[in-house]
C-alpha cells in the first residue's frame, strides 16, 4: 500500500504498526524519532498499537541535539 | 530614538528596505536578544545580529574555546584558543559594532538560573548543544512567556522553530520528553558539516529580525528542517498539543528539570 513519508510516497506493506514502519524503515535508533501521523503527534506508546493505513501521511522528526 | 547620521549610513540596507526602514532599525536598537550557547550556532546569530545593529544582546556559555571548536564556531578565532567564548564573542561583537551593547554570562543555564536569565530580554535564542538546554530553554521561556528559536545541528542536518509560547507549538509539542541517554548519538561519533552550523543559525537570526521588525511570517506551527547532503529543505506543519505537558491550558509540567544526559561536544 501507498503511504506518504517526509514528504515522499512509498510503498509498504500491509498491516505494518508505527514500530514496525520504523524496523521496516530500518530506522537506526527509533527512540530519536517523533512520529506526526496525519498532522498529529503520536504519543510513544501509541508506537506499538497504531496501525499504518492507505494513504496516511507521516512524518518522522529527529532529535538533533547539536548546536555547538 | 532618532538614528544618527552614521546609524543611517551603517544601517542604510535596512533602512531602504521597504519593510524595516527607519522605524525597524529603530526597533532593532531597542531590542533586547539573548543567545543560549556561543559556538557553532550562536557564533552566526550574534554575528549577524551585532551587524544588524540589535541594540543589546546577552551571550550565555560557560565554555572556553578549544581548537575543535574553529571548524565552525567563526566567531572564534585562532588566538581564542583558552579563552571563555562569551569574551571572544563580547571582543568581535564590540569590533563590528560598537551600537550593541554586550551582556556576557560566562556560566551554563540549568533550573536554577534559566528564568532570571531571560527575564529581562525580548526574544530568546537556541544555540546549545544539549538536550537538556533544549528541554529547559523551551519550559522556561514558555513559563516567562519569552518567544524563542529552537535550533538542533546533527551531521549534514538542521531544524529550526520559532516559538511564541502558547500561540504556538512548543519544542515540547514536538517531543514530549528527551530521547533516553543511551540513543542519544555523541557528536563525536555523529560529527557536524561546519557549514551547516552557519546555514541553521543565519535562519535563526532572520527569524529574531522579523520578530523584532514585525516583518513577514515567523516560523511558528513549522518545524524547518533541511539536509546539506541533498539540499532539500522542508516545513513539516505542527500545532499546539492540547495534552502539551508545558504548554497547554492545564500543563503537567509546572517546574525547571534539569536532565542528566550527555553534551553533543566533539571533544567527548
Amino acid at each position: 500500500m501507498n503511504v506518504t513519508i517526509n514528504g515522499q510516497i512509498e510503498q509498504i506493506p500491509s498491516g505494518l504498526t508505527i514500530v514496525g514502519l520504523l524496523a521496516h524503515k530500518s530506522v537506526e535508533m527509533p527512540d530519536m524519532v517523533s512520529v506526526e501521523l496525519n498532522g498529529e503527534i503520536l504519543d510513544r506508546p501509541a508506537f506499538d498499537t497504531t496501525l499504518v493505513s492507505e494513504g496516511d501521511s507521516l512524518e518522522f522528526l529527529y532529535f538533533m541535539g547539536g548546536g555547538q | 530614538m532618532t538614528l544618527r547620521d552614521d546609524q543611517i549610513e551603517r544601517y542604510s540596507r535596512h533602512i531602504i528596505l521597504g519593510d524595516v526602514g527607519g522605524k525597524g532599525q529603530e526597533k532593532l536598537l531597542a531590542a533586547k536578544v539573548l543567545i543560549i550557547g556561543a559556538g557553532g550556532l550562536g557564533a552566526p546569530i550574534a554575528l549577524y545580529l551585532a551587524a544588524a545593529g540589535v541594540g543589546t544582546l546577552g551571550i550565555v556559555d560557560g565554555d572556553c574555546v578549544d581548537m575543535t571548536n574553529l571548524q565552525r564556531q567563526v566567531i572564534h578565532f585562532t588566538p581564542d584558543i583558552g579563552t571563555p567564548k562569551v569574551t571572544s564573542a563580547f571582543n568581535k561583537i564590540r569590533a563590528i559594532n560598537p551600537d550593541v551593547t554586550v551582556h556576557p554570562i560566562h556560566d551554563m543555564v540549568h533550573s536554577a538560573n534559566i528564568r532570571d536569565l531571560i527575564r529581562d530580554y525580548d526574544f530568546i535564542v537556541d544555540g546549545t548543544d544539549n538536550f537538556s538546554a533544549k528541554f529547559l530553554i523551551n519550559d522556561a521561556c514558555v513559563m516567562e512567556n519569552k518567544p524563542f528559536s529552537h535550533g538542533g545541528i546533527l551531521r549534514f542536518d538542521g531544524q529550526t522553530m520559532t516559538v511564541l509560547p502558547k500561540k504556538s507549538a512548543c519544542y515540547r509539542c514536538l517531543f514530549k520528553q528527551p530521547p533516553p541517554k543511551n540513543a542519544v548519538p555523541t557528536c563525536s561519533q555523529a560529527g557536524v558539516l561546519g557549514a551547516v552550523a552557519g546555514m541553521l543559525g543565519t535562519i535563526q537570526a532572520a527569524e529574531v529580525l522579523k520578530y523584532i521588525t514585525g516583518v513577514g511570517d515567523l516560523l511558528t506551527n513549522r518545524l524547518q528542517t533541511f539536509n546539506a547532503k541533498s539540499m532539500i529543505f522542508r516545513q513539516v506543519t505542527v500545532k499546539q498539543q492540547s495534552n502539551c505537558p508545558v504548554c497547554s491550558s492545564s500543563p503537567t509540567l509546572t517546574e525547571l528539570v534539569d536532565y542528566e544526559g550527555p553534551v553533543c561536544d566533539l571533544r567527548s
